[in-house]
């Protein structure tokens, strides 16, 4: 399977899928994203303290599923260099509200620099959460990447990957044939240095998001399940289980207009609106760097080419604290994903 | 082309009170009083429901539990034994009564 972009699919234009957003939302513009947010008081919504530097280390990726936001793929070439690591780290080591640096892609760990990047974020910050958003079979994709337990273990860094379900058809279909059976085999890598272990101290959390077009159940739920089946059927730990609802977008997006459940998607999104969860959004406490080094609000507003609303400061090359902390935070109908039900982010659940 | 189920229909459900607003209010909330999590688990209750959905064919019950359940995080291996054990009771609702049958037949025959 190729990427939207190696397809020369029109949904890999980000105005393409910001038209269908528009023009195909059920019941138009009066019943979008913005009117909802004004009805319970939050337009413009405004971002809160800056915790979560969220970076897109590339495009590039071991694997292409069905759902990914990111169009990702081994044909995506796009991969941040070290001059815009070195920006990243400027602003890490000189904002102390920044708790958290979370390391996305593609499969952040073929950047070249990966290792060095790491290394340098927790030399300049030592208590610093550093979250990497790892694939898992990324581990045994080349004999290089075998040893990314150990190096994370050494690094302190919390490890957080998507596993659909605990069974191959289900993990398979989204993620591709054999990816079940080798994310059984990484997170039991994972487990051996220690990972997801009590007590450990070296966290690993799985994320869950639904196989179509339906939203996830309660993350209690879900987890408490996960844990019992992973545990009895392939001796697997874990620490907690994230559940992300499929934002329409990229590939799902594409899926849904393919599969004609587009407008149905979207009406479950829209009666699921929940003003708690949209009070919660991660937006709000979250920059996101694209791999060139721009500034949006999320990395779904980064796949739609959606930067900040901040004139001076779109880049990390003119970042300016103050500026980004005045600017509010962009929206649009994809936005509705987040705020479905019990609420969505990268760490899951928000209501 | 018009048919006497219309998928779209499903989501007017909660319109029946239009025409008898207190039932319907009761009927609701002792729907909503009987999925919630307790005994049995709210996804327990949706495997339930889908078994039932079939027995009764009741496409919008089908529908709605499929998704359901889904949401739940059940797979269809779970979903397709819910629905054996509805065919089962089905199935062994009508060969139990043929025991009547043998009765009725030793009854009558000599």
């Amino acid at each position: 399977m190729k990427s939207l972009k190696a397809q020369l699919h029109g949904l890999a234009d980000p105005e393409a899928e910001l038209e269908i957003l528009s023009e195909r939302h059920p019941g138009g513009e009066a019943n979008n994203f913005r009117t909802h947010l004004e009805r319970i008081g939050l337009y413009p919504l405004r971002p809160t303290s800056l915790e979560v530097f969220q970076i897109n280390l590339g495009k590039m990726c071991n694997q292409v599923c069905k759902h990914c936001h990111v169009d990702a793929g081994p044909d995506r070439k796009e991969i941040m260099d070290r001059k815009t690591m070195h920006l990243c780290l400027e602003v890490i080591r000189s904002l102390d509200s920044i708790n958290c640096v979370d390391l996305t892609g593609g499969a952040p760990e073929m950047n070249p620099d990966f290792r060095w990047f790491v290394e340098e974020v927790r030399a300049i910050r030592p208590e610093l959460k550093i979250i990497v958003r790892c694939n898992l079979t990324i581990i045994l994709a080349n004999p290089r990447f075998n040893d990314l337990p150990e190096f994370f273990k050494k690094n302190r860094v919390e490890v957080v990957s998507s596993l659909p379900y605990f069974t191959a058809m289900k993990t398979d279909s989204q993620r591709g044939d054999g990816v079940f059976d080798k994310s059984i085999q990484a997170l039991r890598l994972l487990n051996q240095v220690g990972y997801g272990r009590a007590d450990s101290g070296l966290v690993l959390n799985l994320v869950y998001n639904p196989s179509g077009a339906f939203l996830p159940g309660p993350q209690s739920e879900l987890e408490a399940e996960f844990k019992k089946k992973l545990w009895e059927r392939f001796g697997v730990e874990f620490n907690a289980l994230f559940t992300i609802t499929n934002i329409p977008i990229s590939r799902f997006l594409e899926y849904l207009i393919r599969s004609d459940n587009y407008e149905n998607y979207m009406e479950k999104l829209l009666t699921s609106f929940n003003p708690a969860a949209a009070a919660g959004v991660m937006c709000r406490n979250t920059i996101s760097i694209g791999w060139d080094g721009y500034l949006y609000d999320c990395d779904f507003n980064q796949m739609l080419d959606l930067k900040v609303a901040s004139a001076d400061s779109t880049h990390l090359s003119d970042w300016n604290a103050k500026a980004l902390a005045d600017r509010s935070v962009v929206i649009n109908n994809h936005c509705f994903g987040c705020t479905a039900g019990a609420g969505s982010s990268c760490g899951g659940a928000t209501a | 082309m018009k048919t006497y189920y219309n998928p779209e229909d499903l989501k007017k459900f909660g319109a029946i009170g239009e025409l008898q607003k207190s039932m319907a209010d009761k009927f609701f909330a002792y729907y909503a009083e009987v999925f919630k999590e307790g005994a049995l688990t709210a996804r327990e209750k949706s495997l339930i429901a889908l078994g039932i959905s079939h027995a009764l064919q009741c496409p919008y019950c089908i529908d709605a539990y499929t998704t359901d359940t889904l949401e739940k995080g059940c797979d269809e291996e779970q979903m397709m034994e819910a629905v054996h054990v509805a065919a089962a009771i089905r199935g062994g609702a009508s060969l139990v009564h043929s025991t009547q049958m043998m009765n009725k037949i030793k009854e009558i025959t000599m």
